[in-house]
């Protein structure tokens, strides 16, 4: 049989062009590679090139031609032990061909009759989310589905008292002896033993090949570890601040949270972004903001942020021994402060579990990291006013736990959540989403959100603290959707 | 077949250190990739390939000459450029072919596509679409090696585009200073996109690069499939003695446009004849085999024949392997912890 060439399509969006010129006559001989025609588009003029090699049997269609469509036959090509007799049998067709492209009816017509077709096709209104750890079904108010779920920590009887810092130095450490792939990297780790002083004594324990400082090169080094973590090394990655991981956020969404998906499934990358995320103190507006829901929008990536010393042990040792790519966003006025920790190696919090810190029964406070500490201070003013909060400290973001939030709204009917970042697509945003599709007929009022202002962070003391949530706007704000 | 071909074996041609097997199988590896990205081509003008296509026709010796200088333990990794580098690491062309079209047998069951694939087995590590970004995380498949104390070395490609992103010189100073075994492999093709090393780069010899780290460099020809696998073999040594990083520049030249949609303007057509016919790394080797009376001319038909059946079953595969299953969408997004 004749070798057919067809109208080739520049993009997948051409669906004709005009064949502008031959560079070839019939009889001529071509060989893979040789130029055979010139084709045009309102775009651009592309070269047509033999893929086999014969006698170019019959042009079919003429130079010149406008509105050929792809995939029509333009040409034929005789192989070696073929004469001009073998065309004889071809009915140049003016049809583009059935087998090449498939057309777009024809998909159209398998997703309809597919009942596993994907969530966009879907017309519901809640999208379905992967990680979404409710079935969503629409004949019945969404919240039933979680009445059973269960919040099982489990429970420690020998405790001892230590910073925020120490807890996370001592995940790290612990993880370390049980693991010979973990090895921690960052700016100033190492022999300065951590910007704040977090990584305290890991070089003196495990040496300059699992403690390593970096070069001031964010990008560079958060490819190179996530490149590690390709061939199954487990790196904890200190950023100095999160500020900075912006420079890095490329290989962080690009190579660390999408290769998984992209390999299907081959390329697992075990790593944990961490360090202080938020505003400090004083520090001005280029090192002063939250980041929870710049991961938090991404697919591939869990979002821990921890605020208890407990929270920060627990969750950090979970985060090491996770097999996927972990940004755990801590917070630097937090490392200073003191809390009860589980004294136990084994103690390991599950990452996407929040936990009720103050149980409440008039309105659900929902917040995280340095937050949970405001919203407890405010629920404590609320009960002086006879309001009884409950405050749910989220511990993760993503996978988020929509089973205890959904359950609380539901004993309280009201929501305020608190955040440090700005409202304009954040995590109050999400959270007031997810009331609304789970929870929809128990809320007896609007959610509020509670937010930093929408504006760069200020220096000056004073309007420092004016762009930042305060005790006071959460007590305002739960007394409002009190309606008191 | 009726014709055997006709060749010597195990014989080593003194100029250039590669025996005639060496010549034959470079020949078929680089005539592999060529009418492979030909035959994508003409897919992806049929429209069984969708969105970005790069192709790799006229640059097959550089990774041809820098496979032959590596063991099958040492990694790959590479832009989007990719289709020679996989076929060259033993990568099947089915499931390559497969991955283009978007299909279940695809290396990446079709969630890929042209610029993301992966084989754990064959050490190849993608498939990267930003541009630069593929080379920090070679170095990091580099520190791996150094840090479990294995004797590998990561092959890092990149093109003469991405020598400009800042990322690049990140990595190579940590290769440097850590000492880390990898090869930057810069792809010289001349052309960033559509812009002329000329044009881009303030200084045109990009060997150099890495001199204000220390990295020694070299520039090659790198449509002299030999000159390559010298020159390879130089950087492995280099590297798998515990010297650190090295830097070879190859010279070479991309025949298609950057991608399938680039009528590649930007250059003369006289410009692109002259490499063809002058400087063709498949001719060139075609000329060795022939010259040095190590095979026949039907003896290479024999081999053409070969690769194009390959090929033509691979693009049969590509075709006939169903679209993933709807359930593809929702998995390998993370992990069960």
């Amino acid at each position: 049989m004749p070798i057919e060439v067809l109208m080739p399509a520049l993009s997948p969006t051409m669906t004709e062009g005009t064949l502008a010129k031959w560079n070839v006559k019939e009889g001529d001989t071509v060989a893979s590679g040789d130029v055979i025609a010139e084709i045009e588009t309102d775009k651009a003029t592309m070269e047509v090139e033999a893929v086999d090699e014969g006698t170019i049997g019959k042009l079919v269609i003429e130079a010149g031609t406008e509105n050929v469509a792809v995939n029509q036959v333009i040409a034929y090509i005789l192989e070696e032990d073929e004469d001009a007799s073998a065309l004889d049998n071809v009915s140049a067709s003016s049809e583009p061909k059935k087998d090449a492209a498939p057309a777009k009816e024809e998909e159209a017509s398998k997703e309809e009759s597919s009942d596993k077709a994907p969530a966009s096709a879907s017309s519901n209104a809640a999208p379905v989310s992967a990680s979404g750890a409710i079935e969503r079904s629409d004949a019945e108010p969404r919240a039933m589905s979680v009445m059973n779920a269960t919040q099982d920590e489990k429970t420690y009887t020998s405790f001892k008292t230590q910073t925020v810092r120490e807890a996370l130095r001592d995940a790290m450490a612990e993880e370390m002896r049980s693991d010979e792939n973990v090895f921690v990297m960052g700016e100033e780790v190492a022999q300065y033993q951590g910007a704040y002083k977090v990584t305290q004594g890991l070089l003196d324990e495990f040496g300059d090949k699992r403690v390593i400082d970096t070069p001031i090169t964010e990008h560079g080094f958060t490819g190179l570890a996530t490149g590690s973590a390709f061939m199954g090394l487990k790196p904890v990655l200190e950023f100095m601040t999160f500020n900075f991981a912006m420079q890095a956020i490329d290989q962080i969404i690009n190579s660390a949270a999408k290769t998984l998906y992209m390999s299907g499934g081959q390329l697992g990358c075990p790593i944990v972004f961490r360090g202080p995320n938020g505003a400090a103190s004083r520090v001005g507006a280029q090192h002063s903001q939250c980041y929870a829901s710049w991961y938090a929008h991404c697919p591939g990536l869990k979002v821990v942020a921890p605020w208890s010393a407990a929270d920060a042990k627990g969750l950090l040792k979970a985060a090491i021994r996770d097999p996927n790519p972990i940004v755990f966003l801590e917070n630097e006025i937090m490392y200073g402060q003191s809390f009860e920790v589980p004294d136990d190696e084994d103690f390991v919090l599950p990452i996407g579990q929040a936990k009720i810190e103050r149980e409440g029964t008039d309105v659900t406070i929902v917040a995280f990291s340095i937050m949970v500490g405001k919203a407890l201070k405010a629920a404590e003013q609320l009960a002086e006013q006879g309001i009884s909060a409950e405050v749910i400290n989220l511990r993760t973001i993503r996978p988020l736990d929509v089973n205890t939030i959904v359950r609380s709204v539901m004993k309280t009917n009201r929501l305020v959540t608190v955040e440090e970042g700005w409202h304009f697509s954040g995590i109050g945003a999400e959270i007031a989403s997810v009331a609304m599709e789970h929870a929809f007929d128990y809320l007896d009022a609007p959610v509020a959100r509670v937010t930093g202002e929408d504006v760069p962070m200020p220096y000056a003391a004073n309007l420092e603290a004016l762009a930042l949530p305060q005790d006071s706007h959460i007590v305002a704000a739960a007394k409002a959707v009190c309606y008191r | 077949m009726a014709t055997t071909p006709k060749r010597k074996r195990g014989t080593t041609r003194a100029d250039n250190q590669a025996s005639s097997d060496d010549l034959l199988k470079y020949y078929r590896e680089m005539l592999l990739i060529r009418r492979f990205e030909e035959k994508a081509g003409q897919l992806y003008g049929m429209g069984l390939i969708g969105g970005f296509c790069h192709l790799y026709i006229g640059q097959e010796a550089v990774v041809v000459g820098m496979q032959a200088a590596a063991s099958n333990e040492d990694g790959v990794i590479t832009s989007y450029r990719d289709h020679g580098h996989m076929l060259a690491t033993g990568m099947d062309a089915a499931g390559v072919m497969a991955e283009l079209t978007g299909r279940e047998g695809g290396y990446s069951r079709g969630k890929g596509g042209s610029m993301h694939m992966f084989s754990k087995e064959k050490n190849f590590y993608g498939g990267h679409g930003i541009v630069g970004a593929q080379v920090p995380l070679g170095t990091g498949i580099a520190f791996s090696y150094k840090y479990r104390g294995e004797n590998k070395v990561c092959m890092t490609y990149l093109g003469d585009g991405a020598v400009n992103q800042g990322q690049v010189y990140e990595a190579f100073n940590m290769a440097a200073l850590w000492q880390l075994p990898v090869i930057y492999c810069i792809e010289n093709n001349q052309y960033a996109m559509g812009t002329s090393t000329q044009r881009h780069s303030s200084s045109p010899d990009l060997y150099e690069r890495g001199k204000a780290y220390g990295i020694p460099g070299e520039q090659v020809d790198g449509m002299d499939v030999l000159a390559v696998k010298a020159a390879g073999e130089r950087a492995v040594e280099h590297c798998r003695s515990g010297k650190g990083p090295y830097i070879l520049e190859l010279k070479t030249y991309r025949y298609r446009g950057h991608s399938m949609s680039d009528p590649a303007k930007y250059r003369t057509k006289d410009e692109l004849d002259k490499m063809r016919k002058e400087h063709d790394p498949i001719d060139m080797v075609k000329k060795l085999l022939i010259d040095g009376d190590i095979i026949d001319e039907s003896g290479l038909k024999d081999i053409d024949k070969e690769v194009k059946a390959e090929v033509a079953k691979a693009a049969e595969f590509a075709q006939n392997s169903p679209e993933p299953d709807v359930s593809e969408l929702f998995t390998d997004i993370l992990i069960d912890a």
